[in-house]
């Protein structure tokens, strides 16, 4: 079925940070046609003066008293960092140094 | 294989005919003999259950009870990888809180269940890890995506399991493997530990061999709790008291909309068995009116998918998880390790949920859902006026058949438009089995019921579930 190109599958790929094949962003492009196709539906539904429900519960600003307490120690909250040095989270570099 | 429900092995182990380390064995047996077939657990402790039994205390009301946790539930030393090459060497540093509160009460919380990567499939089949069989329908999807948690109990490997329910995640695999399944109010139990899908439709709930027991269960996990500010501070109660208490006068609506012309002739048939056994029972059915039941598939993917985009991207490969090796720059870094860390139905959802978020779509797509969502929630707040409790189905058919390529994601998506609706209003949901002739596939029906009327859903799921037996 021939539909409408409603989504650019590769720039929205860009801006989630995944970087999608060939064959995905074809794939994913025809799906997703698809399912948006399907939720124009609600454009139907009258909501004119209704309110957006964000949340099933009416909670609001929950808080609490900001008292301090234990946490992850920082050797259980590096224990699964991909890489680490001297009790940090080891990155590539994001800075070019200055000559 | 394992039979016996909690109740069944509690009386078993405070009469000392079986000790809690013997019952660990049994449940490592049937685990070594039956999971490479069905492939319901991802990974499990023997020594660590051994542990915990050495330690039982009987006298607590799970005492000695191991427990089957859904691999996106948090437990302290294991791995917790939501089914996910992005978490394949990720080990838990602290526990959920309702791994924590199933511990306090005695429970031995053992093995991780198979799951749909992140949460995201109805069918078991979006596993990093392998898919999982349906023990109760071979040849058939478990349903999902607490797929490993109702096969491990349908299949003699789990006395009862915890799982998660975003759009049905607990309920339609119960119903696909036979089993009974609840999704409590939103915010009956703490989300604390459990990786975030779509943190405002998101709730844990267990899934088990009968009513009683998945009410024993939630005695012991729901209340509030300050690590999750979203946790409800309504006060919990005893959810076993209506348990053998009879029905009459109850009112039940059954919803027009739900009588579609798309149930399969079992559902149909398990439908109309219900409100016979219900009416039987003293209950009176009511016909009653959800007008935008049609709406709510196109309104949960927009939200569910529009949530997932922003809490799955915390896994960008620098503070736990998998990180892609030979990138260049933290840009490249992110991206491949995104694009190979994620499997294809997981990555279809973060492009839709951009996508909805993304500038000049917001107010069509995600203010327009949440609007709808209002409607939907709306409707059921006028049927509770009317009626004590909600039957319907919970999927328009039993178990598809495993590998069926020829299912669009748009028409697995319609699948869910059941168990949906409960997710977005926060309704407490339940699925249990409905008698099916021989050698026939197992179907659920599905009662809900008004925000916190736990008991009372569980009370009348109890009456029918007994009118079954």
């Amino acid at each position: 079925m021939e539909q409408n190109n409603l989504i650019d599958v590769a720039y929205i790929a860009r801006l989630a940070k995944l970087e999608l094949t060939a064959e995905e962003t074809a794939r994913f492009s025809e799906d997703l046609n698809q399912v948006l196709a399907y939720v124009a539906q609600l454009d139907q539904w009258d909501t004119t003066g209704v309110e957006p429900m964000y949340h099933p519960l009416p909670v609001f600003d929950a808080m609490r008293e900001d008292t301090p307490g234990t946490s992850l120690s920082n050797e259980a909250a590096l224990s699964n960092a991909p890489a680490q040095e001297d009790g940090q989270f080891r990155v590539p570099k994001v800075v070019e140094s200055a000559h | 294989m394992l039979n016996g429900t909690i109740s069944h092995w509690r009386k078993q182990l405070t009469s000392g005919s079986i000790s809690p380390t013997e019952l660990v064995e049994e449940i490592a047996r049937s685990m070594e003999e039956r999971n490479p077939a069905i492939n319901a657990y991802l990974s499990w402790d023997k020594e660590a259950a051994l542990a915990a039994a050495a330690q039982a205390d009987l006298s607590k009301p799970l005492g000695g009870i191991p427990i089957a946790i859904k691999d996106n539930i948090a437990m302290l030393g294991q791995p917790t990888r939501c089914a996910s090459r992005m978490l394949e060497s990720f080990v838990s540093p602290y526990d959920a809180t309702a791994v924590t509160r199933l511990t306090a009460a005695g429970a031995i919380p053992f093995g991780r269940t198979n799951m749909d990567e992140f949460a995201m499939g109805s069918y078991g089949q979006n596993s990093a890890f392998g898919e999982t069989q349906n023990p109760a329908a071979p040849g058939h999807v478990p349903g999902g995506s607490s797929s490993g948690s109702a096969a491990a109990v349908a299949g003699g490997m789990a006395i009862a399991a915890l799982g998660s329910d975003t759009g049905g995640s607990i309920r339609q695999p119960a119903s696909h493997c036979g089993v009974v399944g609840i999704k409590p109010t939103y915010g009956r139990v703490s989300r604390y530990g459990l990786v975030a899908f779509a943190s405002s439709l998101d709730q844990i709930g267990p899934i088990t061999q009968n009513v009683e027991d998945a009410a024993t269960i939630l005695n012991a996990i729901c209340g509030h709790d300050a690590k999750d500010s979203t946790s409800s501070t309504e006060a919990t109660e005893d959810f076993t008291a209506g348990i053998g208490k009879d029905i009459k006068g109850l009112r039940i609506g059954l919803p027009k909309e739900y009588l579609s012309s798309g149930n399969s002739p079992e559902v149909a048939a398990a439908l109309q068995q219900s409100v016979q056994k219900l009416t039987e029972l003293g209950a009176e059915i009511v016909e009653i009116s959800l007008p935008h039941a049609e709406a709510v598939v196109a309104a949960y993917y927009i939200i569910a998918c529009a949530e997932a985009s922003s809490n799955l991207s915390r896994f960008d490969g620098i503070r736990y998880g998998y990180r892609a090796a030979g990138t260049n720059g933290l840009d490249d870094l992110y991206s491949k390790t995104r694009e190979t860390g994620f499997g294809p139905e997981v990555k279809r959802r973060i492009i839709l949920g951009t996508y909805v978020l993304s500038s000049g779509f917001y107010d069509a797509y995600y203010a327009k859902a949440q609007k709808v969502r209002s409607l939907v929630a709306g409707d059921f707040a006028a049927a509770f006026n009317q009626v004590d409790l909600i039957l319907g189905p919970v999927a328009p058919t039993s178990a598809p058949r495993l590998h069926d390529d020829s299912m669009t994601p748009l028409q697995t998506y319609l699948a869910d438009i059941y168990t949906i609706p409960a997710n977005l209003a926060g309704l407490p949901g339940i699925s249990i089995p409905c008698p099916v002739a021989e050698g026939q596939h197992p179907v659920g029906i599905q009662l809900l019921a008004p925000h916190f009327a736990e008991t009372r859903l569980l009370q009348a799921a109890a009456a029918l579930e007994k009118a079954f037996s």
